[in-house]
């Protein structure tokens, strides 16, 4: 009873605020809408028991993607004239998107409705999980199974990491000002910072 | 407390719900009335640092004064600026306030005093301090005003740049206790140093790791020396300035129940949460609640200290500190830690 009220709730939620997204004029309300449709989907996946994916949802998506894209948006200068003027001229190709989406979507459901996928046969090490929490279950496949794969991954958001850097990185002009040195700051003493002067009146100091 | 409901003639999962639902609703009342009793020590400990005596005019020493505030707050009005976005502007201390309470369903008060003692309670933790930012960060955009703008910005760098390096220091401990389930991290702790001391904070691998943590509890909940979010004397009060009323009042109590809940934090994960300091006998006779609620009130006297002692930060040192220092720091001391655990064969 209660999880079919807190299935609904949540799977209604989530399709409702993902309408909103796109539906809303203001992309700041777009983002904030996509926040709670993740944070509803983090909620199915309580649901179904898969409490360690939940949570990885949330961290991910909602506290450092959603952020960014948060970031981005609300410093963007909205001019609703001009987003009105290109409905337009992307219209066909928003068109051609949607027909692409609905014929995978039906293609999906054709294929779930003619049956289980069978690429193989089903070995133990996937089903090893059963017992055990969800987190010991991810970890053993993770790196146990599929480590190679999972490495791989890791290496490619490494070097994807280490490219936006140095696509973005400018180095320092040679004698730029501005650039501060913490060490030699914290080693300044007050000695070598001031000096004591005393002018007779009328002569004024030479620094 | 499932089974009284059931025996009042409920099925299990209603007499469940109805007991979540009283746990929740004291969790709250109580966290409020503590935020309440904090923010008079805070001003009280602030004063006596200061030579002045702070809050002692609304009842005995002044106890009563968070209450008289909160009381004149409420009869306030709310002003929404005209320019602002108001459901928005509206909904930011909503969200601060409630994401602040939502962490403390997982905090174990004692042995088994807890609304959820889930599994992932400390990932828990750690995707509802993550969704903190949201509140400052929409409050900022939505009140289309210069300055909260700005600390809104601040805001979300600050606290994206810190919860990087607590999430390493969190994963310490996790390898340490073996568990994410937070009543399961205090018991790993129990005779942790010699068999005799409780707590993590004792041994040499985990005590930097745990000065790490609580530096980055002071830039995550913005508190002196890290709160630029609301520097004063270059942004009015940052985000909340164009605040008033309950609206203020509910960024308010949200900022201090998630100081209290990072006292608690270091409290759990460092100190032994409510086990006694020491494994000795007479101390155990202490309810395990006391022990809780002590550790968690030094935690935030050392809040408040240097709160009162340490000058703000400037923006770039405290990314520098977050980016260039605690990050590195915490990712060797998580190779160090495990590369400890696998040569001592601590996993069998």
């Amino acid at each position: 009873m209660i999880q079919a009220i807190a299935f609904y709730l949540f799977a209604g939620l989530v399709i409702a605020s993902a309408v909103m997204v796109i539906m809303s004029r203001n992309p700041v309300h777009s983002v904030l809408w996509l926040i709670l449709a993740f944070f509803n989907a983090a909620g199915l996946m309580v649901l179904v028991g898969a409490e360690f994916i939940a949570m990885l949802l949330v961290i991910v998506y909602v506290g450092a993607v959603a952020v960014l894209f948060l970031f981005v948006v609300m410093m963007l200068d909205i001019d609703f004239a001009a987003m009105r003027a290109g409905f337009i001229k992307n219209f066909p190709l928003g068109i051609a998107i949607a027909l692409i989406l609905l014929a995978e979507l039906l293609l999906g459901v054709g294929a779930y409705n003619a049956g289980g996928l069978e690429l193989g046969t089903p070995d133990g090490a996937a089903a090893q999980g059963i017992g055990q929490s969800n987190i010991e279950a991810i970890g053993g496949l993770l790196y146990g199974r599929y480590i190679l794969l999972f490495e791989i991954a890791g290496i490619i958001l490494l070097v994807a990491m280490i490219g936006a850097i140095v696509l973005t990185f400018q180095p320092p002009k040679p004698g730029a000002r501005g650039r501060q040195d913490v060490g030699k700051q914290i080693a300044r003493r007050l000695h070598e910072a001031t000096v004591m002067k005393n002018p007779e009146v009328g002569q004024g100091v030479e620094l | 407390m499932t089974e009284f409901f059931q025996n009042l003639g409920l099925s299990y999962e209603w007499a469940w719900t109805v007991s979540t639902l009283v746990g929740i609703i004291t969790i709250s009342l109580l966290v409020m009335f503590a935020v309440a009793m904090v923010i008079y020590v805070d001003r009280k400990v602030l004063g006596a640092i200061m030579m002045r005596r702070g809050p002692n005019v609304v009842g005995p020493f002044g106890l009563l004064q968070s209450f008289a505030d909160g009381l004149k707050v409420f009869l306030q009005e709310t002003i929404i600026p005209s320019a602002a976005n108001k459901g928005i502007f509206l909904l930011a201390p909503i969200i601060t306030f409630t994401v602040a309470l939502a962490a403390w369903a997982v905090i174990p008060f004692d042995a088994g005093v807890v609304v959820s003692d889930i599994n992932v309670g400390l990932l828990y933790i750690l995707a509802i301090s993550s969704l903190g930012v949201y509140g400052v960060v929409m409050s900022g955009w939505a009140s289309n005003s210069k300055y909260p703008f700005f600390s809104a910005m601040r805001a979300a760098a600050q606290m994206i740049s810190y919860e990087v390096s607590i999430g390493f220091v969190l994963v310490c401990v996790v390898l340490f206790a073996g568990t994410f389930n937070m009543s399961g991290i205090v018991m790993a702790q129990k005779g942790h140093g010699l068999g005799i001391i409780n707590g993590f904070f004792i041994n040499p691998l985990l005590f930097p790791m745990f000065v790490v943590f609580f530096i980055s509890a002071l830039a995550e909940t913005a508190r002196a020396p890290f709160d630029l979010t609301e520097a004063e004397s270059e942004l009015v009060a940052g985000y909340q300035t164009e605040y008033s009323s309950m609206s203020f009042a509910l960024f308010w109590l949200g900022e201090y129940a998630n100081i209290l809940l990072m006292c608690s934090l270091c409290t759990l994960l460092f100190f032994g949460g409510w086990l006694p300091p020491v494994e000795w006998a007479p101390l155990y006779w202490v309810p395990g609640i006391i022990w809780f609620l002590l550790k968690t009130f030094m935690f935030f006297f050392m809040f408040s200290w240097i709160w009162a002692t340490v000058p703000r930060y400037r923006y770039d040192q405290l990314m520098r500190l977050g980016w260039k220092v605690f990050l590195p720091m915490s990712l060797i001391f998580v190779a160090l830690i495990s590369g400890y655990l696998m040569a001592t064969g601590h996993f069998g």
